[in-house]
């Protein structure tokens, strides 16, 4: 299986109106202080080594909290180079609810993660498929429609979307 | 559909009027996007797709019954529940019993056109339950009381101006809606409440794979996601039909929905969800809790699978193929007549544009896809847009032969029955056997013009025609020759001595009767460049009555044709066509009409007069034998049959060889296709269809030829624009210049 490239994964990202950023895993807590408006929630990452529990983000968050944050911070296990891709796992942390809620979705993705185009991440998603994960959001951008005479972003999901890039440890 | 509503040229005319600019206008940008976004994948890996695709639909309609089965198993399996209904009553019954074990007062909707199909609006909210539409161009149709104009733009027949004068009529905001942005969020704003407070989400499938019960979404604003996930209980609503076997399969899907749909390369959200999925419940009583109000309740799911009318569709050799369909409504937007009028015109109950006919005719019956059945003129534009390669005018001619058939015969069928040399059934409505015994009109004409010619374009006559067939007084008719081109060609000594081929030109209705003259400038086209010809003493194709619906009559001419032109094939003859109506009926049409054998041979054997002339430049037939271009300006309108076959280019490279300057239109069609141009209801519908073509040719008429290959276009255009059109084998005639 062929991975994706950062760069690629980037370009199709800007010619989304999504913005990127590439970090150390040392720099993501830091980035993420950044990158959350306040009030900011999160679902906690689906990773052993990056956890958000150092950062200004509230963890399973209240109802209120949920209606009220800015930003809303989840991981990705997966996202798609040629298309600015990243899936969104349906899990108990309430990722679902913390990436659609508030009008900033920030993603916290690894770059080993990324797949090169929709081929590649259907062979991803046979895999967990197998391993009886089975619910994903591939999502691609901000969220968007046409219906009201013009294009806008903003619908019932996000209007922005920030993508942090979290480079490998050598 | 009340009597008030039936499409007549005064409803044609006010659709056109208040609906047409914005359904243009959006549907051509679909349109055009499609076109860009095949483009920039590749036409090879998209072609790839389209034939995954089909045979992944084409098995799974096979194996359906299978499918439903381990669909359930795998629904059960995870904890949801499977229901498949019979029909609407069944299905709107099992979704009101749900909504009430949930002790619902609301429900929140994400778009789907299952639940359209079934008015599941109408029977909750006649059991007193808020029902809300949270797309938002489906919900502006429910605020409009309107039924939605597309399958994938609902509202796409209202302008921003529109939808802002109803949303401030209808909910008194403190502020001016003036704008998309300000529409778009107060709509987020309204809707996002009644999401959180609804029991029951409800949302549609796009596909259901039953390996894993796993259903997957498309959408662009998030709605559909937050239907799912925020009421404790959701509820698919899906035709069983969209049931495919795995993840796997799903693959070719996601490349082509929304592509064909919108020429977006991926929808904003696939979701691909396995329900009842992990996402915690969320209980917004307890406000201040934190784990989203730590819920303890449970997250109920429910597939409901729907029936009604597709398992027979499945039994019925010319419906099944609609069963394929994955709703992106390219073929909607590929449709010139659909781009004018729009799905309140060309839609029945619920399905709007080309497949329309299909579904309609399968879920709800012939009387309902009849109100718009005419307006599909067989121009085959939608037959490459289409996703899963569904043969979506073939069906919309098999529906029109049933409805046909099922009239009552009446007084006139006495009167004609003699008169029609048709295979049709009493019943068939008169006008529609004239329109298809159009070859039989041209052989009295031809033999007793110019008299015919003369009668034929005085006032009265017209009239007549006008009260007792429909057709159009403001249309020109055509002028039959006296001397009709296998006349001609019989008289004629073969000046090539030689030959490099030798071909059998097909002598179309037309070209026989009508336009002599492009006949005779093939047959010295075709001299010059080496070849022996000969017309052979061969009937109509039988475009015509296909065309009217009446399959029978069709598929005589067809083995009249296959009689009479495979000899000629079987001795080394090439079938040279000029119209390309007619050779569309040998490549494609034939296919359903004779055995395959036969079928296959005049597909291979036959060619377009360009692309025929092109092969003999390629092969070493010299072009000098031939009148060069000098830059000469030509404005050419292609056919949309040769289109789809894609012969067009044949015609440009042949013209630029020689020297022309070619300017090609883009226009999916010119708007007249055979008989449609004719008829008086759809007249202005057709000249309406009709502008695009000449906005593109008028500024250009001056200075540059007008060519058109089809004998209609030539006809439209005539119309459209004052110089007079050529067919381009006309320019090539070493005797013409
Ligand atoms: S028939 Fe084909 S083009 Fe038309 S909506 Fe269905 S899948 Fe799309």
């Amino acid at each position: 299986m062929s991975s994706g490239s950062v760069e690629q994964f980037q370009q199709s990202l800007s010619r989304l109106d999504a913005a990127s950023t590439v970090v150390s895993p040392d720099e993501l807590e830091a980035t993420i202080a950044d990158l959350a408006d306040p009030p900011a929630i999160g679902a906690e990452l689906p990773f052993d080594d990056l956890s958000l529990a150092e950062t200004p983000v509230t963890l399973g968050p209240s109802p209120a909290q949920l209606r009220d944050a800015v930003t809303g911070v989840t991981g990705s296990r997966m996202g798609i180079a040629s298309l600015g891709t990243v899936a969104v796992e349906s899990r108990e942390e309430g990722d679902e609810f913390v990436a659609l809620y508030p009008e900033r979705h920030v993603v916290v993705i690894k770059a080993s993660d990324l797949r090169s185009d929709l081929a590649d991440a259907f062979g991803w998603i046979r895999g967990e498929f197998e391993a009886d994960r089975q619910s994903f959001i591939l999502a691609t951008g901000p969220s968007s429609t046409g219906d009201m005479g013009a294009l806008v972003q903003g619908v019932h999901g996000p209007e922005q979307v920030h993508i942090v890039i979290v480079r490998d440890n050598e | 559909m009340s009597e008030s509503e039936q499409l007549d040229a005064d409803r044609i005319r006010t659709l056109l009027e208040s609906e047409g600019d914005e359904i243009k206008e959006n549907t051509r940008l679909f349109n055009a996007e499609r076109y860009d976004a095949v483009e920039a994948v590749g036409e090879a890996e998209h072609e790839d797709n389209r034939s995954r695709a089909r045979e992944i639909k084409e098995d799974a309609i096979e194996r359906l019954p299978e499918l439903v089965d381990r669909t359930r198993e795998a629904v059960e399996a995870n904890g949801g529940t499977v229901y498949v209904a019979d029909d609407a009553a069944d299905a709107n019954r099992y979704i009101s019993e749900v909504a009430d074990d949930a002790d619902a007062d609301s429900v929140v909707k994400s778009k789907s056109m299952t639940t359209e199909e079934i008015d599941l609006n109408e029977a909750l909210e006649a059991d007193g339950l808020d029902v809300w539409e949270t797309d938002l161009g489906e919900f502006v149709v429910q605020i409009a009381e309107e039924a939605p104009s597309h399958i994938v733009g609902p509202s796409l027949h209202k302008s921003r101006e529109e939808i802002t004068e109803l949303f401030e009529r209808e909910f008194d905001p403190d502020e001016s809606l003036d704008s998309a942005e300000k529409l778009t969020a107060f709509a987020r704003e309204y809707l996002g409440g009644r999401i959180d407070d609804a029991e029951v989400g409800v949302t549609g499938a796009n596909f259901v794979m039953a390996d894993s019960g796993s259903i997957a979404l498309v959408t662009n604003e998030g709605n559909a996601r937050k239907c799912a996930s925020i009421p404790d209980t959701h509820v698919a609503v899906a035709g069983i039909e969209k049931i495919i076997p795995s993840v796997a399969e799903l693959e070719p899907f996601a490349e082509l929905i929304s592509r064909s749909a919108t020429g977006q390369e991926i929808p904003q959200y696939l979701s691909l969800l396995t329900p009842p999925v992990d996402t915690p419940a969320i209980d917004f009583d307890s406000e201040d809790e934190p784990g989203f109000g730590n819920s303890d309740a449970d997250r109920e799911f429910h597939l409901v699978l729907l029936d009604n009318g597709r398992r027979e569709m499945r039994e019925d050799d010319d419906l099944r193929e609609t069963l394929y369909c994955i709703r992106c409504g390219a073929c909607a937007n590929s449709c010139a007549n659909f781009q004018s009028v729009g799905g309140h015109a060309f839609g029945g109950e619920t399905y709007t544009g080309g497949i329309a006919t299909g579904w309609e005719a399968g879920i709800e019956g012939n009387d309902v896809a009849e109100e718009f059945n005419d307006l599909c003129t067989g121009c085959s534009r939608c037959v490459n847009a289409c996703p899963v390669k569904i043969d979506i005018p073939w069906i919309n001619t098999v529906v029109r032969d049933r409805i046909n058939r099922g009239k009552d015969p009446g007084f006139d069928d006495m009167l004609v029955d003699g008169l029609m040399p048709d295979e049709e059934e009493s019943g068939t409505p008169l006008r529609k056997r004239f329109f298809g015994n159009f070859e039989t009109a041209a052989k009295i004409g031809s033999a007793t013009a110019p008299l015919s010619n003369a009668v034929a374009s005085t006032g009265l006559a017209r009239k007549a025609m006008e009260s007792v067939l429909g057709v159009d007084a403001r249309r020109d008719l055509p002028e039959f020759e006296r001397t009709t081109l296998r006349d001609w060609a019989e008289g004629r000594e073969s000046p090539v001595e030689a030959p490099e081929r030798r071909v059998a030109l097909y002598p179309d209705v037309y070209t026989n009767y009508v336009q002599t003259e492009r006949g005779k400038a093939a047959v010295r086209v075709l001299e010059a460049l080496g070849c022996e010809v000969v017309v052979p003493d061969v009937g109509g194709s039988g475009r015509a009555p296909l065309s009217q619906g009446m399959i029978a009559t069709a598929e005589r001419k067809a083995e009249d044709v296959a009689e009479s032109v495979l000899p000629y094939v079987e001795d080394g003859y090439d079938v040279v066509v000029v119209e390309p109506s007619d050779l569309a009926m040998f490549r494609r049409e034939y296919e359903k009409l004779l055995p395959a054998e036969e079928h296959e041979r005049i597909d291979q054997g036959s060619y377009e007069i360009l692309e025929y002339v092109f092969g003999l430049l390629e092969n070493g037939a010299s072009a000098d034998a031939l009148p060069g271009g000098d830059g000469d300006g030509v404005a050419y309108h292609s056919h949309c049959q040769q289109r789809t076959l894609g012969l067009e280019s044949y015609t440009e490279t042949v013209l630029e060889r020689l020297g022309y300057d070619v300017l090609t239109s883009d226009v999916e069609c010119c708007g007249m296709a055979g008989s449609f141009g004719y008829k008086s209801e759809y007249y202005d519908l057709s000249m309406d269809v009709g502008a695009t073509l000449a906005d593109q040719f008028e500024a250009v008429a001056d200075e540059r030829t007008v060519v058109a290959s089809g004998t209609s276009c030539m006809e439209q255009l005539d119309s459209l624009l004052s110089p007079g059109t050529r067919h381009p084998v006309e320019l090539l005639d070493p005797a013409g210049r």
